[in-house]
């Protein structure tokens, strides 16, 4: 009877994943790494024109991020996986959507959440339904709604003055900012959504070496220019440019940073098709149509919840099997 | 049907063991809807446990004549009743806080704490014990709404029963006052009872395990002495 209780011990120790068992050179430490490099442009960025004082917001998120992670594993009693890097990506995406001298003590509030709720409550890395570092912004933008909007204005602004972002100027005074501006990141914003070039050049560097699907980011551009286009064409005074809606607030960030999360996104190439263009679509109603000058975190959560749906009905055609016969 | 069980225990099962919000998960609606502030947690459990004793009360002693198959209809006439003495006894003593709770008081009467104790209890038990029953369940939901209306309405506008708790360098959590601050606090709370019992139940197993582990030990060590003695 004894032995039987010992095997039974050692059957349950045996570890059990789902299919795919897949293998290639990434790990999950490796392709954070890669990520967070790929985000060294828009933090540079950030500082050269917001000032030091955003290296503090950055820190203070990715401290409390990998901290909570931590501290949850801790009394869960999992194995630690800090050093995966994947908690202090989150840190630093939450602090790049987050306004330019935003506080810190709400910083930390919203990298606690981004972890605790957006993360290790689903069961950590892998399991979460939303992308952790929009979970964190979307409670700060709850919270505290007018810090969360107070954009100061970056060292290089022509007046000192104008602290709005082109996007709500527009909706709200229809004033239009200029596209070189708005590529080379001389506008307001957050810390990392303002510098088109800087995230470019992360994105594409991400997509060259296998770590993004080009699929998500090309798919979301295609569906803002058209729907852009669209409602340009309904009434060119009233909505803005496609350009100016592709270069203007966090889309490019959320197209390549955000959207591209490999847990929250779907996972076969059709369904990677439908994600992006139906994100451009929800961004492009909130925009135009909604009460906020800006969309992207919450049609970036919203097609989130459609991703198991997306996966369920897209899947690829097994090889060699009958046409009909099969279902 | 289950005369034996102390008179205490159908008071005290309310507040912990089959909680109405924490275990049962019922009455979710005034739960999340109300709990702003405390006061208004208060105002809604006290209210509710109003009718659910006095409706209790009163099926309890006519459960006998009421015909099975009408009984839901005739339960919620009973408790229609009741609660429209309580609307209009706030409306016309606390305006302010009826204004606050708004149509969520005429709502106790679908309530389905206190159609499922009709139900569950009230229908089968002795008046007193139906009384107890409905005490317990009332005391329940206040526990429940009072913890969730403190808490959201400490971090949601820093103050207590509307006295300033937190100082003005703490910026509220608006978000705890939203609706999503309800689902957010009353999921969490949940979660971690969940949690507590879990560790218990677990911890209980486990005793039991190494128990009968012992056992058989001992046991396994009898017969092979018994066989090398042979």
């Amino acid at each position: 009877m004894a032995t039987t209780i010992s095997e039974a011990e050692k059957i349950n120790k045996l570890e059990l994943t789902t299919s795919p068992h897949l293998h290639n050179q990434w790990t999950t430490k490796k392709v954070m790494w890669m990520v967070l490099a790929a985000l060294v442009p828009s933090v540079i960025s950030a500082v050269l024109f917001f000032g030091v004082y955003q290296l503090l917001i950055i820190t203070t998120a990715v401290v409390f991020a990998v901290g909570t992670e931590y501290i949850v594993q801790t009394i869960r009693k999992k194995k630690l996986a800090i050093v995966d890097g994947s908690a202090a990506l989150t840190g630093l995406l939450l602090a790049l959507t987050l306004p330019p001298n935003f506080s810190l003590s709400a910083t930390a509030i919203g990298a606690v959440v981004a972890i605790g709720l957006g993360k290790q409550i689903f069961g950590g890395l892998g399991y979460n339904i939303f992308n952790p570092a929009l979970v964190g912004r979307a409670f700060l933008q709850a919270s505290f709604p007018v810090a969360i909007t107070t954009w100061s204005p970056n060292s290089f602004a022509v007046d000192g003055v104008t602290s709005a972002t082109p996007l709500a100027a527009f909706k709200f005074d229809k004033i239009t900012a200029g596209l070189s501006q708005m590529f080379f990141g001389n506008t307001g914003g957050s810390l990392g959504e303002t510098n088109a070039m800087a995230i470019l050049a992360g994105g594409i560097f991400l997509i060259v070496i296998g770590i993004v699907n080009w699929r998500i980011p090309v798919s979301m551009i295609i569906g803002i220019l058209v729907f852009g286009t669209l409602f340009y064409f309904i009434d060119p005074v009233k909505y803005p440019t496609p350009l100016f809606q592709l270069l203007s607030g966090g889309f490019l960030f959320g197209t390549f940073f955000m959207a591209t999360d490999w847990v929250t996104s779907p996972v076969t190439n059709k369904g990677m098709w439908i994600f992006g263009i139906g994100i451009s679509f929800v961004l492009v109603v909130i925009r135009l149509f909604g009460g906020l000058p800006e969309g992207v975190m919450y049609s970036i959560l919203f097609m989130n919840a459609f991703v198991p749906i997306i996966n369920r009905f897209t899947v690829p055609k097994i090889f060699g099997a009958v046409k009909g016969a099969a279902a | 049907m289950a005369k034996h069980t102390p008179l205490s225990k159908e008071f005290l099962k309310g507040l912990w063991e089959q909680n109405p919000i924490f275990k049962q998960v019922l009455g979710m609606c005034p739960t999340l809807a109300v709990t702003v502030s405390a006061i208004n947690g208060i105002a809604m459990a006290l209210a509710t446990t109003f009718v659910l004793v006095m409706a209790s009360m009163l099926i309890s002693i006519i459960r006998k004549l009421i015909p099975n198959q009408v009984r839901i209809a005739a339960y919620i006439v009973i408790i229609a009743t009741f609660v429209t003495i309580v609307d209009l006894v706030m409306k016309a003593r606390f305006p302010v806080l009826s204004k606050a709770l708004g149509p969520f008081i005429p709502l106790i009467v679908v309530n389905c704490i206190i159609l499922g104790r009709q139900e569950a209890f009230a229908s089968k038990n002795t008046v007193f014990r139906s009384i107890l029953d409905a005490l317990g369940m009332g005391s329940g939901f206040f526990i429940a709404l009072i913890t969730l209306g403190g808490i959201r309405e400490i971090i949601g506008s820093r103050t207590f029963l509307s006295y300033q708790v937190l100082p003005n360098a703490f910026e509220p959590w608006l978000i705890m006052i939203l609706p999503a601050g309800a689902f957010l606090t009353l999921g969490l709370m949940l979660g971690f009872i969940n949690m507590y019992t879990d560790r218990k139940k677990n911890l209980e197993k486990e005793s039991l395990i190494d128990q009968y582990r012992n056992k058989t030990k001992s046991e396994s060590a009898g017969t092979v002495a018994a066989q090398e003695g042979i």
